[in-house]
C-alpha cells in the first residue's frame, strides 16, 4: 500500500507588487510505498521545500490530487478531521531544531504530541520512555533542551514523533543546520527507524551522501521530478546530476572519471573501503 | 608579514563561576598575509571563541592578539577600529539584515566608519559586485531576496568596510552544492583580487580542501595542527580521532594504500586522485610493454 | 545567564518543601499571606517569625540566599519604615527635634511593618520561587484554575503561552547576543551618543530580532499543528499532579498556624498593635 500518493501536483506562490508569481511545483506525481526509505534530493529552489509544505498540509496544491494514509487531502469534502487523521499517521521533523520543541524539559516535549492525542498519562509515560531510549536520549529526560547540541535536539524532536507511533516520518532538511557529528547521529537513527522498526521514511535533503543511504532517490529540479531511481541509477549519471546543480558522491565521480581510461569500475559504490578494494583489483596493486 | 599573530592566548567563559569553561588554552598562532586559511574543529573546540577574539568582540584573559603586528588591546578605546580592520561575517548572517534596501544594509558598516558621499557609494557598489549581487538588487528590500542572495548581502556589508582580514564563520552552512561553490568561489576570487587575508571557519573538510591554502585544526581548546592543506589531509587518522569528517576521497586513498595501490595520503580532491591513479596505471603498465 | 531566567530563582534541592505538590504550595502561600495579615499581636508575630525560620531551615537553602532575595526590596522596606517612624503619632513622645516627633508607637509600627514585609518575602520565596520551577508553577496554575474553563476563561491557552514563553526566552537571549555581536562587528556603537542616537542604534538589533521571533513563531505553529495540537480540548497530560498525605499535612499546619495566630491575638497578645 502507498502511504503517500501524489498525482499531478502543481503549486504557484502568488506574487505581490514587487515580486512575480513563482511556479514552484509543476505536475509532480509519485507514490511512497509503506516501509520504504526515499530521499528527495534537489538544490535550493528546486521545489523540494514546497513539496514538504504540501505533504504536511500547511499549503494546498493549486491542482492535482494528494492522498496521505489512504485519505484524500485535496477532495472538495476533505475536512479538518481528515487532515488530523492523516497527521496521526504521518509525522514531520523540521530543519530548525529550536523552532519545533515546545516544552523546556526534554521528556515533556516528547510527551506533547501524545498529550494532544488524548492518550492516558500512564501510556504516555511508557511511550515517552521508549521513544527516548530509541533515540539514545534517556539520560537527558529531565534536562532543559536549550543546553543540548543541535543533533541532540533533533533526536528529541524525532522521539516526539516516535512516541506518537506514526507509520511514516518526513524529515524536511532535518540535518541541514547540524555539524557533521550531529548529522551522523540523526542519519543513523533515521536509517534504524526504517530498517528495524519498519517506519516509512522520506528525507528531503541536498546532501547526496545522505540520499545515498536511501533505497530510492527522487531528484527535483525546476519544480519537476527530474530523476527517480535507486541511488546507483541516479548517481550513475553524474552529468545529469551536475545539470541539476547537485553533486554525486566522490567515489562515483572518481569511478566515472576513471571509466574514461577504459577501467570497468562500478558507479554505485559509496563506501571508501569497498571502492578502494574494487579499484585495487582492477588496477592491480603492487605489493 | 603576518596578518594575525596570537601569543599564549587564554580565554575562559563564566570566569570565577562554578560553570567556568576554558574555551582557549594557551593558543599561539601565526597566519600569513594574503592567503586563505581554514579553521576547522568539532563543535565546542574553541573556534568560534577564537574568531570573536580576533575581532575584538571578546578580550583575552591573558596573552596578546596582534593584527598586522599591532596589539589590538593596546588602546582599548580604539577597539572599534580593530573591528573595521578584521571584518567578521557570522554564521547565518542573513538573519542580521535590517535595512529597508540592500544598498542601505551594505552601507551600514562603512557609515559607522564615518564614510559618506561618493566614497560610500563606490564601496557599496564594489562590495555588491564582489559578492555577486547585481546592481538591480540594490534598491530592493533585503527581505524579498532568496536565502542565498540575503547571505551575499550580509557578506557585502562586511566587504564594504574594506577589511584587511576577512573572517567568515561557516559561510556556506545550509547551502546546496551550487550555492556553496558560488559563495566560496566568490570569497576566493575576492581574496586573490584584493589581497585580503581570509580566515574561513567550517565543519566541511571538502570545502577546506577546495578553497584553503593552509588549515588550522582545533580540538579541545587547543591547536592540533596548522599546516598546508595537503599535509593536513595526509594525517586523516588524527582528524578522525578528534571527531572530524575526512573527505570520502581521502579515505579512498588511505584504503587504496592498504590494498597495495599507493597514490599517497595527501589526496583531497577527486581530480587529484584521478591524476595520481593515471600516473600509477601508466607506471605499472610500462614494464609490461614489449 | 540563560538558566537564571528559565528557572527564575529556583534553587535545586530535594527537601520536603521542594517535593510538595506545587498546587498545595500555591494554596499554602496564599493562606500564609492571609495569616500574616491576621497577626495583630506581638506574640502572633513572634510565632510567625519562628515559623518562617522553621520553613527556611526545612528547605535547606542557605539563609543568605534568601536574604539576597530581599536586597532589591530594601529601598521599599526602608521607605515604609521611615514613613511610619516619622509620621505615626501616638501617646508616648520619645524624641522631638524641631518639627520631627518620634513616638513609641511609631517605632513599634515601623518594626512590625518591616517584619511583615520580610515575612511576605520569605513566604513567597520559600514556598514558590525558590523551591518550585516556573514550569511546575505554570502546570499547577493551569490545574488549579481548570474549573474556570467552564466560565470560558482561556486557562489552557494562558498556560500554553507561559510554557512557550519559558521555552523561548533562552533561545531569544542567545539570538539577541548573536545579533548584537554581528552589528558590533560592523562597527555599531550602542554605548555613546545622545539618548536619541542610542535609541536609533537599537534599530539594527530590534528589526532582525522581531523578524526572527515571527519566523520562529510561524515555524513553531506549523510544528505544533503537525504534532496534532488542536487546543486544550481532549488533551491529556503525562505528568498529572498528585497530592499525597504529606501535602495535606503541610496545608493543615498552615491552617493551624492561622488558628494559633487568631488565638494569640485574642488571649495572649503580650501587646496589641494597631496597624
Amino acid at each position: 500500500m502507498d502511504i503517500i500518493k501524489a498525482e499531478h501536483l502543481s503549486f504557484t506562490y502568488p506574487g505581490d507588487e514587487d515580486t512575480k508569481p513563482v511556479q514552484a511545483l509543476k505536475d509532480v506525481s509519485f507514490s511512497i510505498p509503506e516501509g520504504s526509505f526515499t530521499a528527495v534530493l534537489g538544490h535550493n529552489g528546486s521545489g523540494k521545500s514546497t513539496l514538504a509544505k504540501l505533504l504536511c498540509m500547511i499549503a494546498l496544491p493549486d491542482s492535482g490530487r494528494l492522498w496521505i494514509a489512504g485519505r484524500e487531502m485535496t477532495a472538495d469534502d476533505t475536512t479538518e478531521e481528515d487532515i488530523l487523521a492523516a497527521r496521526r499517521e504521518v509525522g514531520m521533523v523540521f530543519q530548525n531544531p529550536d523552532n519545533q520543541i515546545v516544552a523546556t524539559i526534554v521528556e515533556e516535549d516528547v510527551a506533547f504530541g501524545c498529550e494532544n492525542l488524548g492518550i492516558p498519562p500512564k501510556e504516555i509515560r511508557r511511550r515517552v520512555d521508549e521513544a527516548l531510549a530509541a533515540v539514545g536520549m534517556s539520560e537527558y529526560a529531565r534536562h532543559p533542551s536549550y543546553n543540548l547540541s543541535g543533533g541532540q535536539k533533533q533526536r528529541v524532536a524525532i522521539a516526539g514523533v516516535i512516541a506518537m507511533r506514526r507509520r511514516c516520518i518526513i524529515f524536511d532538511e532535518s540535518t541541514a543546520m547540524l555539524d557533521p557529528m550531529g548529522r551522523r547521529e540523526v542519519m543513523d537513527i533515521i536509517e534504524r527507524l526504517n530498517r528495524e522498526e519498519g517506519i516509512t521514511v522520506l528525507i528531503i535533503t541536498h546532501h547526496m551522501n545522505e540520499a545515498a543511504r536511501a533505497d530510492r532517490i527522487l531528484v527535483m529540479n525546476g519544480g519537476r521530478i527530474f530523476a527517480d531511481g535507486t541511488p546507483a541509477e541516479v548517481f550513475g549519471n553524474p552529468l545529469r546530476m551536475w545539470e541539476a546543480g547537485l553533486d554525486v558522491p566522490q567515489t562515483t565521480e572518481l569511478c566515472w572519471k576513471l571509466r574514461a581510461d577504459g577501467l570497468d569500475v562500478p558507479l554505485d559504490v559509496f563506501d571508501a573501503d569497498e571502492c578502494a578494494r574494487i579499484l585495487a583489483e582492477k588496477i592491480g596493486g603492487r605489493r | 608579514m603576518n596578518a594575525i599573530e596570537l601569543e599564549h592566548v587564554n580565554f575562559t567563559y563564566n570566569r570565577n563561576l562554578p560553570s567556568a569553561h576554558r574555551a582557549l588554552d594557551d593558543i599561539s598562532l601565526e597566519v600569513k598575509s594574503g592567503g586563505i586559511t581554514g579553521l576547522i574543529g568539532h563543535t565546542g573546540s574553541g573556534k568560534s571563541t577564537l574568531v570573536q577574539l580576533l575581532n575584538g568582540l571578546l578580550k583575552p584573559e591573558s596573552g596578546t592578539v596582534r593584527l598586522d603586528g599591532i596589539d589590538i588591546w593596546a588602546e582599548p578605546k580604539k577597539i572599534r577600529e580593530v573591528r573595521f580592520k578584521a571584518g567578521l561575517v557570522m554564521q547565518y548572517p542573513e538573519y542580521q539584515l535590517f535595512a529597508e534596501t540592500v544598498e542601505e544594509d551594505i552601507a551600514f558598516g562603512p557609515k559607522n566608519m564615518g564614510l559618506s558621499g561618493e566614497e560610500l557609494d563606490r564601496r557599496v557598489r564594489e562590495a555588491a559586485a564582489f559578492s555577486g549581487l547585481g546592481e538591480d538588487l540594490l534598491e530592493k528590500s533585503p527581505f524579498d531576496l532568496s536565502g542565498g542572495q540575503k547571505r551575499r548581502v550580509a557578506l557585502a556589508g562586511v566587504i564594504a568596510m574594506n577589511p584587511k582580514i576577512l573572517i567568515l564563520d561557516e559561510p556556506a552552512a545550509g547551502l546546496d552544492p551550487g550555492g556553496r561553490r558560488d559563495i566560496l568561489g566568490g570569497i576566493k576570487r575576492f581574496s586573490r583580487e584584493s589581497g585580503t587575508t581570509v580566515l574561513i571557519v567550517s565543519h566541511s573538510m571538502e570545502d577546506m580542501a577546495m578553497y584553503c591554502d593552509d588549515v588550522i585544526v582545533m580540538a579541545h581548546s587547543k591547536i592540533l595542527m596548522h599546516r598546508p592543506t595537503a599535509e593536513v589531509f595526509s594525517r586523516a587518522e588524527e582528524l578522525a580521532a578528534v571527531g572530524l569528517d575526512v573527505p570520502l576521497i581521502t579515505r579512498v586513498a588511505a584504503a587504496l594504500q592498504k590494498n597495495g595501490v599507493d597514490i599517497g595520503l595527501d589526496v583531497y580532491t577527486v581530480d587529484y586522485a584521478v591524476g595520481k591513479l593515471r600516473e600509477y596505471m601508466s607506471a605499472s603498465r610500462a614494464p609490461e610493454l614489449p | 545567564m540563560k538558566s537564571d531566567i528559565t528557572f527564575g530563582q529556583y534553587v535545586e534541592g530535594d527537601s520536603l518543601i521542594h517535593r510538595l505538590d506545587p498546587r498545595i504550595k500555591i494554596i499554602a502561600s496564599f493562606l500564609y499571606i492571609v495569616v500574616i495579615f491576621l497577626a495583630k499581636s506581638a506574640s502572633a508575630f513572634l510565632l510567625l517569625t519562628l515559623s518562617a525560620v522553621f520553613f527556611v531551615l526545612l528547605t535547606r537553602i542557605p539563609p543568605r540566599m534568601i536574604l539576597r532575595a530581599m536586597k532589591p526590596l530594601l529601598f521599599i522596606i526602608l521607605f515604609t519604615a521611615i514613613i511610619n517612624l516619622f509620621f505615626m503619632t501616638g501617646e508616648h513622645l520619645l524624641v522631638q527635634l524641631g518639627f520631627i516627633k518620634i513616638y513609641r508607637e511609631g517605632i513599634v509600627n515601623a518594626c512590625l511593618i518591616v517584619l511583615r514585609i520580610l515575612l511576605l518575602i520569605v513566604a513567597t520565596s520559600v514556598f514558590l520561587t525558590y523551591t518550585t520551577t516556573p514550569i511546575a508553577l505554570t502546570d499547577a496554575l493551569e490545574q488549579l484554575l481548570a474549573p474556570l474553563k467552564k466560565l470560558h476563561v482561556p486557562v489552557h491557552e494562558f498556560s500554553m503561552m507561559m510554557t512557550i514563553a519559558l521555552r523561548f526566552i533562552p533561545t531569544l537571549i542567545d539570538e539577541t547576543q548573536k545579533i548584537i555581536n554581528a552589528q558590533t562587528a560592523r562597527g555599531a556603537d550602542f554605548t555613546s551618543g545622545s539618548l536619541i542616537q542610542r535609541g536609533r542604534a537599537l534599530v539594527p538589533i530590534l528589526i532582525p530580532l522581531f523578524i526572527s521571533a515571527f519566523r520562529r513563531a510561524d515555524e513553531l505553529a506549523t510544528a505544533m499543528e503537525c504534532r496534532c495540537y488542536t487546543g486544550g480540548e481532549g488533551r491529556t497530560r503525562m505528568n498529572t499532579l498528585h497530592s499525597e498525605p504529606k501535602d495535606w499535612v503541610f496545608l493543615c499546619s498552615i491552617v493551624l498556624l492561622g488558628a494559633a495566630v487568631v488565638l494569640l491575638n485574642r488571649f495572649l497578645p503580650l501587646m496589641t498593635i494597631q496597624l
